[in-house]
This record gives structure tokens, sequence and C-alpha cells, in this order.
């Protein structure tokens, strides 16, 4: 009976996480395209996707380096986008903090926007859910979203040696990162936080090593929570 | 080009990095509040350092030699609209990517 439930919310996770693939195709594809373009071999390329798994922070570090700034700004400024993991690691504590060890670091190396996201979600749906059908739930979504995200690195690799690359392929990352971020700017303070940064990095582009990029960045988040902060609401 | 050292430099540290930031309550801290203070700010890093990046590479792109063009422009500007309207992240891709693609075979 408990398998049978366990199993259960294993599928129901799978069934969650297939609607992403729509998302993860393109960005893991586009990835594997700019990476190349830049120079990266394929196995560069994919061992980029397996090791950080994190598709935001990968197109930033690779711009940065393309860009040759130094080390410490590329690691500062990929490691800033993924800051919000922090963030997903202690909402998702309560919740599956008893797993032992090792499932608990399984776990954090599968901690991406949309598993997280699924989950939070399907634990508040079903809350009584033992541990076991809370990983198992997790899993499930896993299972469509991750592999996904390194195969299609890879076809992306293969398919850009044979793509021509006079045809503006240059601007596929910014056309990209925004129809990523522009439908996350849901609120006001969101879209203050943007706005902010966007005009303190064009402020501040003549600064060396790229430093107004992190600059920006903070300044936009100030900006996000100051807006947050007057209006009481997140 | 990128240079290979500093690339599996980057690759190693941004992996145990991005780790790091996931385990770091799951496996570490526990089950403890974040002051509020911390999670409002938390909450806006992707939307402030994504629209920072981007912002330089549209207004200055380096495959015009960093000089503005109109085509970058208004693709940017269409991929930013679509997203507007749609909230719809392939939308607004798609946008994006049909005005360069129109510039590339119709060339003005």
């Amino acid at each position: 009976m408990a398998q049978q439930d366990v199993m259960s919310s294993f599928w129901r996770g799978m069934r969650d996480g297939m609607p992403f693939l729509l998302v993860i195709f393109p960005f893991a594809g586009l990835f594997g395209v700019v990476a190349t373009e830049a120079g990266l071999n394929v196995l560069e390329t994919l061992a980029f996707s397996v090791v950080v798994i994190a598709g935001a922070a990968q197109f930033t570090a690779l711009q940065l380096m393309s860009e040759e700034a130094p080390t410490l700004v590329v690691l500062a400024s990929a490691l800033a986008v993924n800051l919000r993991m922090v963030m997903y690691s202690a909402s998702i504590t309560p919740h599956l903090g008893a797993l032992p060890l090792w499932k608990r670091a399984v776990t954090a190396y599968f901690l991406v926007d949309q598993t997280y996201a699924s989950s939070i979600l399907d634990y508040e749906r079903h809350p009584d859910q033992s541990l076991a059908q809370k990983w198992a739930y997790f899993m499930g979504v896993m299972v469509p979203i991750c592999p996904s995200w390194y195969l299609f690195t890879l076809v992306g690799a293969l398919a850009a040696e044979a793509v021509p690359s006079e045809m503006g392929l240059d601007f596929a990352l910014p056309i990209a990162f925004i129809a990523l971020i522009v439908p996350a700017l849901r609120t006001g303070a969101h879209r203050a936080a943007a706005l902010v940064a966007v005009v303190v990095a064009l402020g501040l582009a003549w600064l060396p090593f790229n430093l107004g990029l992190p600059l920006a960045g903070l300044a936009g988040m100030m900006a996000g929570a100051e807006v947050e902060r007057r209006r009481g609401t997140a | 080009m990128i240079d290979r050292t500093e690339l599996w430099i980057v690759i190693a540290a941004l992996g145990l990095g991005s780790f790091g930031l996931r385990f770091l309550f799951l496996g570490l801290v526990g089950d403890r509040p974040l002051p509020n203070w911390l999670l409002r700010h938390l909450r806006y890093t992707a939307v402030s350092i994504i629209p920072a990046l981007l912002a330089p590479l549209v207004m200055w792109p380096a495959a015009t030699g960093g000089t503005p063009d109109p085509l970058r422009l208004t693709a940017a500007g269409a991929a930013l609209v679509a997203g507007l309207l749609t909230r719809n992240v392939i939308a607004a891709m798609a946008a994006g990517a049909a005005v360069m693609l129109a510039g590339a075979y119709w060339p003005v």
C-alpha cells in the first residue's frame, strides 16, 4: 500500500514535469549552440551543463568569458544569478530536511527552478504526503527535466557545427534572455529591480573588468526589495 | 578565444558554488527561517543580474563593433513586447528570432 502511494507521487511528479520540456528544449539547445560558437568543444559544452545544471548562470558565465572578464567577475556574476537557489533550499528544507544525507545531496544537485516550483506547489496541495512520497514526487519532476537538459545541450552543440554563423546568431543569447526574464517580471517590485539594474548597467558600462554588472545587480536587488517593503507584499 | 584553464576553473567553481547554494539549507543550516530582509533581496537577484547583463549587449553589440544596431534593437524590442503581451517564453523568443531572421534574409 505504502509503496503504491510512493509510486503514485512519483508518476504525478513526472506528469507535472513534462510541460517544462517546452522550455528546456530550446534553452538547452541554445546553450549548446552558443557555447560551440564561443569555441567550446562538445565535451566541454556537455560538462558545463552536467556540472553546473543552471541555465541562466551558464549563459552568464559563457558571455562574460567571451568578453574576457576576469575569472572572479565571471564567477561572482554567475553565482549571483544562482543566489535564488538559497531561497529554494531554505523553503524546501521543512519538507525534505529529514532525508538521509545522500538523498539531500541528490536533491540539492537537482534543485532547479522547475523541480522546486512544482514540488512546493504539490506539497501545499497534498500536505499529508509522507517523506518518501514527497521525495518521490521531487524525483518524478526531475526525470523528464534534468536528463533532457544534458541531452539537448549535446544536440545543440552537435547542430552548431552544421549551422552557418552569419545568421545573427550572436544575438540569440540576448533574445533568449529577454524571453526568459520578461514573463518573470510579475510585480512592480520585479519591474523596478529590472529597470534600475538596466539603467545602472548602462551608466556604469565604462567601468573596467565588467564591474558595472555586479554593481547594477546589487542596485536592482535593493530597488526590488525596497519597493516590496513599501508595499508590504511579495 | 576562451582560455582552456580558465574555462575548466569556471566550470568546476561554478558547479561547486551552485551546489553549495542549493545544499546550504538542505544539508548544513537545516530547518531555520531566513531573515525577511534577506529573502526580500534574494527574490530579486535573477531579475536584476540578467537585465544588467543584457542591457549593454543590446545597446552596444560586439557583432557591430559596439555601434548601436537598428536590427538588433528592433529584435530586442519585439521579444520584450511579445513577452509583456503574452507572458510566454516561447512566443517572446519567436518574435525576436523572427526579426533577426527577417534582417538576415532581407538586407535593407
